[in-house]
């Protein structure tokens, strides 16, 4: 039984350069790497030293203020740097990969039947606890947490993304064994979200509330679907986990083994091979799509919220995309005139692109203005589908007002939700980030 | 466009980082990003961003302004030249719009020159880059303006209405008041003389014998009988501020407005609607046994035509950073601005026009509609928790 949820207010983008449902092996990479930055907030703590022998599944790190996360490696091979930054902080963890990888023996193991206990220590020591992210604040889950619910989207809505529905089809059994075993770590519900695409695979797992989510963009995101099933509340705390992620934590109970497989799909005007590659975690973006000139915007995740990649970078633990645009380090003469430029996408009609719904766009990563301040108002609410008012709580972030952040409801939000607002704001602001770092002020104050 | 490109890179050099005129740089970055959209790319957060920016916004905005602009230095010409006896046959288009436009450019000019020149001041004084705002605020504050208004007069409203009505709050975004009607507010209070009464509205009425240069507002108040027909009205030949005439202009700026979304058609409609409910009220004063006088008696749908109240609600009203900012809340600031408008036009002898007022008044209590249409939001929020988990105290 699936209960319908239907967005109506936000933007499906649409672009050029959509991957072909066509799934490939991705050639081995020689270097893998694990990038402590991917998970906000967490502290590496090294547990193995550069040289050392590591079977695929071997912790390397743990969160040094919640050591119960364990981080481990996604290829069989030797740790063969630890790259820093500034203040000596881990940037990356690179492993190089035997041909062939070896894994650590975890033993199988029943989730519908075992203990809870031990479900969830067998999560933590495989390293899938970094799967399981928390919201508030969109960090991974602290596992001494209980949260009230587990939500899964397996909608895909964000311009380009790997379609959720082709990733998870060969993978059905695994992920009906990760539903056992997160069904195992809340006393509530598991809600599973689904697609038209999603569904035809999806439609008979049991263990789930089954919901059927219809509209545009960011319809897909977690944040939006737990507004609409079961909001967050002060003190609450929910879990979310990716659709890939729960077939990798199923696996790891199915075959006693962590799988760490990813798939990618290569999308975007300047990618030349866009198809879905079948890779591990970690791997070397130039294995997927070789060296890219000066003029090409590399990106590990969607447009919207992905993250810049150089060449030879590692793509993102949880990117299920890499995106390839053409970089806009181009003047544009009298860009500003009203009903020019059309073939620049615009949700606001001071461009005459919106007379063409179905024009495919192919966007450059140009800001087209400057930053201003915020004037322009009502554009925020027409993407961001929640009970919410985006400029007022924006406002609140920029401020560090906390007790109006939590009046305005920043527990129930995430970067992520704030993307198109992001995108579609005339005062071309950073709100991501503006987000991001009101929800970190929420963690050191409020916790 | 490559050659000129060549050229601005060459004369930025100096204001560039490091450079000796680095401190100066938005003034060159104005003049830059006029030419050019720069070649900024996205840094953090979404990769794409929208074509649209706040420069686009505010040309808008301006574009919408011409057709009111545009008849209103051609009126602004035919109100003196047709009560010439030399033009009793009628004035030629191209006579009325050049008599209209050399008393209009040199306004502009005045309040572009001094209202960018205190912007471009503040910008470098305080290192953010200029704001396109005054672009809109700039050609608004001559256009509300009597036609034979001083040019210092504009001048020194403008700087009252950039330094006091906008910087002193923070700048672009933060400011309460509608920064041209605090212009114009000024003007009125401060050379009442030369913003009220019956010559005023006419281009050099003193050198006309026996002027009919009254408002028609000014004319319902003094108890006289309007010589002008509705048509006349709607299409705007008639003395007032000198873009507030035409009703049809200033409806097809408002389709400009409504059409990019840069408007808000909200605040348009329940504006419109708000004047309407006001106007029918007074009308109906008459068959509950009330007298009426002929303010109150002027029929509503010519309440609306009338004086500069389509002109502000259109172009006034909708200023995003003075209006409300919620959806709900500009329904509830539209309709309040539209109501109090007639109710002060139709109360107050001394202010012929209330739109100005009415305006300004719900400028100032924009954000506390606000404040109740986002409590309830937060009411909602504090009901659910309670709901969730009785044991949380709620604050």
């Amino acid at each position: 039984m699936s209960k319908d949820i239907r967005i109506k207010r936000g933007l499906s983008l649409r672009l050029e350069g959509e991957a072909e449902k066509e799934l490939v092996k991705a050639p081995r990479s020689k270097t893998y790497a694990i990038k402590p930055p991917d998970f906000h907030t967490v502290v590496p703590k090294m547990v193995v030293k550069e040289g050392a022998k590591l079977l695929a599944g071997d912790e390397i790190f743990y969160s040094k203020y919640t050591d119960e996360i364990r981080f481990t490696t996604p290829v069989s091979g030797v740790l063969k740097e630890i790259k820093r930054g500034d203040k000596r902080r881990i940037l990356e963890v690179i492993i190089e990969a035997d041909s062939q990888d070896a894994y650590r023996e975890f033993g199988k193991m029943d989730a519908s039947k075992a203990d809870a206990k031990d479900v969830k220590e067998r999560i933590l020591e495989s390293g899938c606890g970094a799967f399981i992210y928390q919201r508030p604040y969109d960090i991974v889950a602290d596992p001494k947490d209980t949260p009230k619910a587990i939500f899964i989207s397996a909608v895909t809505t964000a311009p380009l993304a790997a379609d959720k529905g082709f990733i998870i089809k060969d993978k059905v059994e695994a992920f009906q064994e990760g539903i056992n075993a997160l069904k195992k770590l809340t006393p509530g519900k598991v809600h599973l979200s689904v697609d038209d695409s999603s569904a035809q695979y999806l439609k008979n797992i049991k263990g789930v509330e089954l919901h059927h989510v219809n509209g545009a963009h960011p319809a897909g995101n977690v944040g939006v679907q737990i507004h609409k099933i079961d909001p967050i509340n002060r003190g609450e705390k929910v879990w979310t986990v990716g659709v890939e992620d729960v077939a990798i934590i199923g696996n790891v109970f199915l075959t006693g083994e962590y799988h760490a497989d990813r798939t990618i799909a290569v999308a975007g005007s300047e990618a030349k091979d866009r198809k879905y590659y079948q890779g591990t975690i970690g791997l070397n973006v130039a294995d997927l799509i070789g060296l890219a000139s000066d003029d090409v915007r590399i990106i590990s995740g969607d447009v919207l919220t992905g993250t810049k990649l150089s060449n030879n970078q590692y793509v993102g633990f949880f990117e299920n995309e890499v995106t390839l645009i053409p970089e806009g380090n181009n003047y544009r003469m009298f860009g500003w005139l009203p009903f020019t430029y059309n073939n620049i996408h615009s949700n606001s009609h001071t461009s005459l692109s919106w007379l063409f719904p179905n024009r495919k766009y192919k966007p450059t990563t140009n800001l087209n203005g400057e930053e201003r301040a915020l004037v322009v108002t009502g554009e925020m609410e027409e993407v961001l589908p929640m009970d919410i008012y985006p400029m007022q709580l924006i406002k609140a972030c920029m401020a560090g007002d906390i007790e109006k952040m939590e009046n305005l409801g920043i527990y129930e939000v995430a970067p992520e939700d704030f993307a198109l607002v992001e995108y579609v704001n005339t005062s071309k602001i950073e709100i991501q980030e503006v987000i991001r770092l009101g929800l970190d002020l929420m963690i050191t104050e409020v916790g | 466009m490559e050659w000129i490109r060549q050229r601005l890179d060459k004369i930025r050099e100096p204001f560039n980082k490091g450079q000796k005129l680095e401190k100066y740089a938005p003034a060159i970055n104005a003049l830059d990003t006029f030419l050019f959209t720069p070649n900024h790319t996205t840094q953090k957060g979404a990769h794409i961003r929208d074509a649209v920016d706040l420069k686009r916004t505010m040309i808008t905005v301006v574009l919408a302004l011409v057709p009111a602009l545009i008849f209103g230095m051609w009126n602004g010409g035919y109100q003196y030249l047709h009560q010439l006896p030399e033009y009793a046959n009628g004035v030629p288009f191209l006579d009325a719009f050049i008599h209209g436009a050399l008393k209009i450019v040199p306004m502009i000019a005045v309040s572009y020159a001094v209202g960018l020149g205190i912007e471009f001041a503040f910008a470098i004084f305080r290192g953010h880059e200029v704001n396109e705002g005054y672009l809109v605020t700039g050609l608004l504050i001559p256009m509300i303006m009597p036609i034979d208004i001083p040019l210092w007069m504009v001048a020194l409203s403008v700087v009252f209405a950039v330094l006091i009505g906008k910087e002193a709050f923070g700048g672009t975004g933060m400011n309460i008041l509608n920064p041209a009607l605090t212009a114009r507010a000024f003007a009125f209070f401060a050379y009442p003389t030369y913003m009220s009464g019956n010559t005023v509205w006419v281009s050099n009425a003193a050198e006309v014998d026996a002027v009919s240069g009254e408002t028609i507002l000014g004319t319902l108040a003094s108890g006289n009988e309007v010589g002008y027909s509705a048509m006349n009205m709607f299409s705007g030949m008639i003395p007032g501020s000198i873009a507030e005439t035409s009703a049809i202009c200033i409806l097809a700026g408002a389709l400009i407005l409504v059409l990019t979304k840069v408007g808000s058609w909200r605040i348009i409609l329940s504006a419109f609607i708000g004047a309407a409910v006001m106007g029918m009220i007074f009308n109906a004063l008459p068959s509950m046994g009330l007298e009426g006088n002929d303010l109150t008696n002027f029929p509503w749908y010519l309440h609306l035509i009338v004086g500069g109240l389509a002109f502000g609600i259109v172009f006034m009203a909708t200023d995003p950073v003075s209006a409300a900012q919620t959806m709900k809340g500009k329904w509830i600031y539209g309709f309040l601005v539209g109501f109090l408008s007639v109710m002060i036009r139709v109360f107050n002898p001394a202010y012929p026009e209330g739109v100005m007022l009415g305006i300004l008044l719900m400028n100032v209590f924009a954000p506390t509609i606000d404040h109740y249409v986002v409590q309830s939001n937060i009411n909602r929020r504090k009901k659910r928790l309670k709901n969730a988990n009785p044991q949380v105290e709620t604050a």
